[in-house]
């Protein structure tokens, strides 16, 4: 761990910040806090299951800003539906303007580093949001990203504007040569009346040891729409830790859909803030996981004004030796009367040496509220399974029929077809399913 | 067709069936009739190969090979149906895609080709009319949120997909109104060829009326106690099932 200190400090020295007034400030404070706190154990209630430090022991370069990936690299990864997709190409956690594409002209999308954005017209908003992340996550991890976040990237969907191409997003780390740690950083604004879809991936190039630590922050305003898809399907050297932080201003909705598939050590961190009354928020995740993945689903909904509705849904499917955590937070603030918030996470552990742990967290201040949580960590059901039985179908085939009627009600939520369709095959093929 | 010898199973340390005999042959339709809690569903489970159920005793033939020792999708593919009494809802998987496996499955067991899908498709509508089942019905999740006479056309819909050659029909009838009984009974009766067997479970004569036995007999506390013709079914709808307590009683007492 002390390499790891040290590795951020150095870095942070010998590209001491000299920017503008927010930037300089959260990169100030991250690596103060980064400095005092460190990794975080399993002593650390947010990470009780989740030993972080057993990928972040090993030796790690910092992501060179310089990179080797070309273009036919990028073409070897890109996700179905690219062609009319945006692409915002990240390697190392540095943003590439050459390596991406951008089909949406400039009255519609914006595309800038943080530190250029931050001296335009959308200094306040920059202010105002960058860093507001670390309001919930004060540990050494997000602290680590934030003292780094003046290299991030500034993303603006534009008032009015619906986005028709869909904003891909790969997070590439090369380790074709040695071992990356890279802390790709993002703020999306996402203007009144405006909709987008979101995608993102993280990817590593090569078999060294690869961990990416991404924090990206959305600020959502009124009557605006956005599709955040996230999907993991990495080799077990690649692990991450993703931050994605909503911040709903005005009335709106978000809907989210996280598929994790594999990967070494995967955590996804979810924030909404509803910070305006009737916003709807809707979350959902699945995890098929198999080997040594650990996956570990941190959620957050701050419900801060009355009439918001949040509804979170996460499946598990485990397999061999993989672990899936769940962590779902509700707060329902003191005016957030007359909250509809419903979460419920439902697992199928399909050996005896696959675990989940699962853990609703409700804290509610209003009164006039609806709140349900649920959870279910089991087999398939039996009786299903007879009935398939009892009509022919094999019990591999019937196994696979109901696991992927399981996964298929999260993956029918992700709406650009390209993406539900690729994360499908997948599933399928990892589940033995045709039909 | 079916030989079932002194066949006994029990669930969780209750014994439920205690020795049954039955001879279905080839073409015949049998009834099984009996108060509830006599161990009916239980029979028809133990046929359809539910390892919930213990069998302690006695064998069970099936065109000639021993169903007892066969899994249960091998029975099915053998030509063994059992209509379930509470049909399963299973959300994610449609009626259409999940028989299409079952049909192609059966027909690969037995080293046929599959169905394409314009082959399957032609199938399909006709069954359908035969049980009057729509096709929106089919392509929704199985069974979830149908009614219970949806539920229990879908599961003839399902036999006439399959066309066993034995086939169980564990109280089809019980929830269903007069028309829809009516289609029920000419599913069935479109699958008699003079080949295929029927055992029918029912708790009242009426369904007998448009499926007409060959034999019919009495299940009580996990034996069958009376065996006859049609006639016997009619009985029982007149006199109910306390006529069989008290013959019962007498034969103990003889
Ligand atoms: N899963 C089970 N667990 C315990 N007892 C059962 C179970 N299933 C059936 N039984 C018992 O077995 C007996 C026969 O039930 P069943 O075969 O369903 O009767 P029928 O179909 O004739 O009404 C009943 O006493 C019932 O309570
Ligand atoms: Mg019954």
């Amino acid at each position: 761990m002390a390499d790891l200190k040290e590795l951020i400090q150095t870095k942070y020295k010998s590209e001491l910040f000299n920017g503008n007034g927010s930037l300089q400030a959260l990169s100030q404070k991250g690596i103060q806090l980064f400095t005092e706190q460190g990794i975080p154990t399993v002593k650390h209630e947010e990470w009780k299951y989740t030993r972080i430090s057993s990928v972040l022991n090993k030796e790690f370069s910092y992501a060179a800003a310089t990179t080797a990936v070309t273009k036919a690299d990028v073409d070897a990864i890109r996700l179905p539906g690219y062609e009319t997709a945006n692409e915002l190409v990240f390697i190392n956690g540095i943003y590439h303007p050459e390596l991406s594409v951008i089909h949406s002209g400039a009255d519609a999308l914006l595309v800038q580093p943080l530190s250029e954005a931050v001296k335009g017209p959308y200094k306040n908003i920059i202010d105002k949001n960058l860093g507001h992340s670390a309001n919930y996550h004060a540990d050494g991890i997000n602290a680590m990203n934030n003292a780094f976040a003046y290299q991030g990237i500034f993303i603006a969907v534009l008032k009015n504007k619906e986005l028709q191409h869909p904003l891909y997003c790969y997070y590439i780390n090369d380790a074709r040569t040695a071992s990356v740690l890279s802390q790709p950083r993002t703020l999306i604004h996402v203007g009144v009346n405006a909709k987008v879809y979101l995608v993102e991936e993280e990817i590593t190039l090569g078999t060294s040891d690869s961990f990416i630590n991404r924090v990206s922050e959305v600020v959502v305003e009124e009557n605006a729409n956005v599709h955040i898809y996230k999907i993991q399907n990495e080799d077990s050297h690649s692990s991450c830790v993703k931050t994605t932080h909503v911040r709903q201003l005005g009335v709106s909705k978000v809907n989210s859909v996280t598929i994790t598939l594999n990967g070494g050590i995967i955590r996804n961190n979810l924030n909404f803030i509803l910070e305006a009354p009737g916003c709807e928020s809707n979350m959902y995740g699945l995890y098929c996981v198999k080997g040594n993945t650990h996956v570990d689903n941190h959620t957050v909904v701050d419900n801060q004004q009355p009439n918001s509705l949040s509804n979170e849904l996460y499946k598990g499917i485990i397999d061999e030796n993989a672990n899936g955590v769940f962590n779902g937070k509700i707060f329902v603030r003191q005016d957030a009367q007359k909250t509809n918030a419903y979460q419920s996470n439902k697992n199928v552990l399909l050996s005896d040496t696959a675990t989940v742990n699962t853990k609703p967290q409700l804290e509610i201040f209003a009164d006039d509220v609806k709140c349900s949580h649920g959870c279910t960590i089991g087999k398939l059901d039996e009786d299903a399974l007879f009935y398939l039985r009892a009509r022919g179908v094999g019990e591999k085939a019937a196994k696979a029929l109901l696991l992927h009627a399981f996964a298929g009600e999260i993956l029918e939520k992700i709406e650009l077809e390209s993406i539900r369709s690729y994360a499908d095959a997948i599933i399928s093929e990892r589940l033995g399913f045709e039909i | 067709m079916l030989s079932i010898k002194n066949l006994q199973a029990r669930i969780e340390e209750k014994e439920i069936l205690k020795g049954i005999n039955l001879d279905i042959k080839p073409g015949e339709v049998h009834a099984i009739m009996g108060p509830n809690g006599s161990g009916k569903s239980t029979l028809a489970s133990v046929l359809a190969g539910r390892t919930a159920y213990e069998v302690t005793g006695g064998t069970v033939s099936f065109l000639g090979k021993d169903l007892l020792e066969l899994a249960p999708e091998d029975r099915s593919r053998e030509g063994l149906f059992l209509a379930f009494q509470y049909p399963i809802e299973i959300p994610g998987v449609s009626t259409t895609n999940f028989i299409k496996t079952a049909v192609n499955e059966a027909r690969k067991y037995h080293g046929e080709e599959p169905l394409d899908a314009v082959q399957f498709l032609k199938k399909m509508k006709e069954k359908m009319k035969l049980v009057n089942i729509d096709q929106s019905l089919l392509s929704r999740s199985l069974n979830e949120g149908f009614s219970g006479g949806e539920k229990k056309r879908n599961e003839i819909f399902q036999m006439a997909m399959l066309e066993p050659k034995m086939s169980i029909l564990d109280e089809t009838d019980s929830g269903l109104d007069i028309d829809a009984l009516r289609i029920v009974a000419e599913g069935v009766n479109k699958l008699r060829d003079g080949k295929r067997s029927f055992l029918v479970i029912t708790h009242y004569q009426r369904l007998l009326d448009y499926i007409v036995p060959d034999h019919v007999h009495v299940l009580y506390k996990g034996r069958i106690v009376k065996s006859g013709g049609k006639e016997l079914a009619l009985e029982l709808e007149e006199k109910g099932y306390d006529f069989i307590k008290e013959e019962l009683g007498e034969s103990v007492e003889a």
